[in-house]
């Protein structure tokens, strides 16, 4: 701790330079704070749940729609509890850039889901209304929307018989979670599955995909496989997974967030290399002579090698954790805007414990060269200004 | 007086491309503890060359340094640094403070590299401003204060850790005649009063005066050693 006066007062000496030098690191941690959230939300398939569910959908894609008539063999197989059904209905509201998750369910659905907090009475409702709906609190709130509401959703892929994209929904119930990594969730839209499958154009008796409640979730794998066999050698082969392996292959569909994120940070961070590196060479070779002091005071050539190589680490990590701070403070509107499909409301573990080592690891590489230069550095040549 | 430092067929050779440069030609000298000598000579002549090679700053091609009865020439790098640390104060002409550090941290510099706790070198740096006349200044950069006080500055971070030795590459050669006398007058209580063996390479033979005795180097030998008060008139081959 002794040191780090001095370790800061080098970082001092050109206020200017270490300013900027810092807004470029704050910046592309800034960017990485985002990006590897989103990753890591994509990969973890939203949130852990840890429930006894499996999730039947088409082994080709989940694209594929699978039949209705599936159903009863599925609640049939040894082990099942409780089946139920949805399908992707696709529709927005007002504008393409008001995009939420929407889809039509199958009846018990939300008994499926003992989570999503909702009064009883507006199920009932619900159930009583056809052309019902229920979204979560979250998308209540964004939209201003209450109980009664017509939401006029419009079909991107399924229109209605007459040909029409226009689906008017009555909003006639409110669902919340408890579990504040699961609030993404808040931003569906639910509504009959039997009115999607008697009022759309083009599909009929065929569901998206079947969610099976297990007696057991240590029977996960028999079931499963006692599932897939049911459709195999068929037209409509299924592929049973659990929830969260369901939730990734969903995310996937967007795209490889992983690999997007990978590419772009690697040149983010290519750039910061050359950038911080060029900054510590040149912040070294201005203070040569005070290096060679410092050698002459009594500092070895590894004490000196050190005091740049943590110079250039605490430039890193400061502006890194700034920038990461910052992310997290927008990653709850970030969440929030992405419509349900990001859940989270604050920057993943794992995202600051690789963004740290990150920092360090850039620190280090960046401070190596000027370090192993002011460890050679010659005393008498230094101080003649050689 | 007992001897401090002891040098033997000290020789030391620069090489320039193909050329080999002999700056220092088998140098003897014995300084006894307590002194307080002037070095001098005409440029290229070799005199920072041997106060280099006496401080520890850089190695001999031959001979031998003996310095409080240690064989610096025979020390490798990291044990020649804590050497330094420990025995060696260090003068330059141009005050080499660090510039974002107030004087008070100039000055405490040599004791991070001590066992002393933060209070104790707190203290001991207060001391030791006082010492040097600049306890009102220990807030001040080095850009705040004027030659004189900067030259004070490395003065105090050149003694604060109690070293057997001070060494001094032209200390005035940066200031006016009136703050060169003071850091002179500074350098001579800090010989008298402190009892510190100080070695002073300098061009001006006023600054000269102020040491007990002076050495001529020309070409990389001793010419001459004077006591307070003489004159050179030939050439010696010991002292």
């Amino acid at each position: 701790m002794k040191y780090l006066t001095l370790i800061w007062a080098a970082l001092l000496r050109s206020k200017t330079r270490t300013v900027l030098t810092l807004m470029s690191v704050l910046a592309a941690f800034l960017l990485f704070g985002l990006l590897d959230s989103v990753r890591v939300a994509f990969n973890s398939g939203g949130s852990e749940t840890n429930t006894n569910r499996l999730v039947v959908s088409s082994k080709l894609s989940i694209t594929q729609m699978l039949p209705y008539s599936l159903l009863s063999r599925i609640e049939s197989t040894p082990g099942v509890q409780e089946t139920v059904y949805a399908a992707w209905f696709g529709g927005i509201y007002q504008d393409q850039k008001n995009f939420f998750p929407n889809f039509s369910v199958g009846p018990g659905y939300l008994d499926m889901y003992p989570e999503y907090v909702i009064d009883p009475a507006q199920v009932k409702a619900w159930n009583a209304d056809r052309t019902g709906a229920i979204v979560g609190e979250s998308l209540a709130n964004k939209f201003g929307w209450k109980i009664g509401d017509t939401i006029p959703l419009q079909a991107t892929i399924f229109p209605q018989r007459d040909g029409s994209n226009n689906w008017p929904l009555v909003l006639r119930g409110t669902f919340r979670l408890e579990d504040s990594k699961r609030k993404g969730e808040e931003n569906q839209l639910i509504f009959h599955w039997k009115h999607f499958d008697e009022a759309n154009l083009y599909v009929n008796g065929q569901v998206g995909w079947y969610i099976v409640k297990l007696d057991s979730m240590e029977q996960a794998t028999g079931v499963a496989q006692a599932i897939d066999a049911l459709s195999q050698n068929s037209s409509h082969e299924t592929k049973t997974q659990t929830e969260q392996a369901f939730n990734q292959s969903f995310a996937k569909q967007f795209a490889d967030v992983g690999l997007i994120v990978t590419g772009i940070m690697s040149a983010v961070f290519f750039t910061l290399l050359l950038l911080t590196g060029n900054t510590m060479a040149q912040t070294v070779r201005e203070r040569i002579p005070e290096l060679a002091v410092l050698k002459t005071l009594g500092f070895t050539n590894r004490a000196v090698l050190v005091l740049v190589l943590a110079e250039s680490v605490l430039l890193i990590l400061l502006g890194g954790v700034l920038g990461m701070l910052i992310a997290n403070m927008i990653i709850p509107a970030f969440s929030s805007a992405s419509g349900g499909i990001v859940a989270l409301s604050s920057i993943p573990t794992q995202t600051w414990a690789l963004g740290l080592a990150l920092m360090t690891g850039i620190g280090l590489i960046t401070g190596a060269s000027p370090a192993m230069r002011a460890k050679r550095l010659n005393i008498v040549d230094a101080l003649a200004g050689r | 007086m007992s001897s401090l430092v002891t040098i033997r067929q000290l020789t030391k050779t620069y090489h320039r491309g193909p050329e080999k440069i002999q700056v220092l030609r088998g140098i003897d000298l014995d300084i006894s503890r307590g002194d307080f000598v002037a070095v001098m000579g005409p440029s290229g002549s070799g005199k920072t060359t041997l106060l280099n090679l006496i401080g520890g700053l850089d190695a001999p091609g031959g001979g031998e340094v003996e310095v409080d009865g240690q064989r610096i020439d025979q020390l490798k790098d990291g044990q020649l640094a804590n050497w330094r640390n420990g025995h060696v104060g260090f003068v330059f002409q141009f005050y080499n403070l660090m510039p974002t550090l107030t004087a008070q941290k100039n000055v405490e510099l040599p004791l991070l590299l001590t066992k002393l706790r933060s209070s104790q070198r707190k203290r001991n740096v207060e001391v030791t401003l006082q010492l040097v006349g600049l306890a009102d200044r220990k807030s001040h950069r080095p850009n705040e204060l004027s030659g004189g006080q900067q030259q004070r500055v490395a003065i105090a971070r050149a003694i604060v850790s109690d070293p057997t030795l001070l060494i001094c590459d032209e200390p005035t050669g940066d200031l006016d005649r009136h703050s060169a006398e003071e850091i002179l007058d500074l350098l001579q209580i800090l010989n008298r009063e402190h009892g510190k063996t100080i070695i002073m390479v300098t061009h001006d033979p006023k600054a000269a005066e102020y040491a007990n005795r002076t050495l001529h180097l020309d070409k990389g030998e001793l010419m001459a050693h004077l006591d307070k008060g003489e004159k050179v008139d030939a050439p010696v081959a010991s002292y």
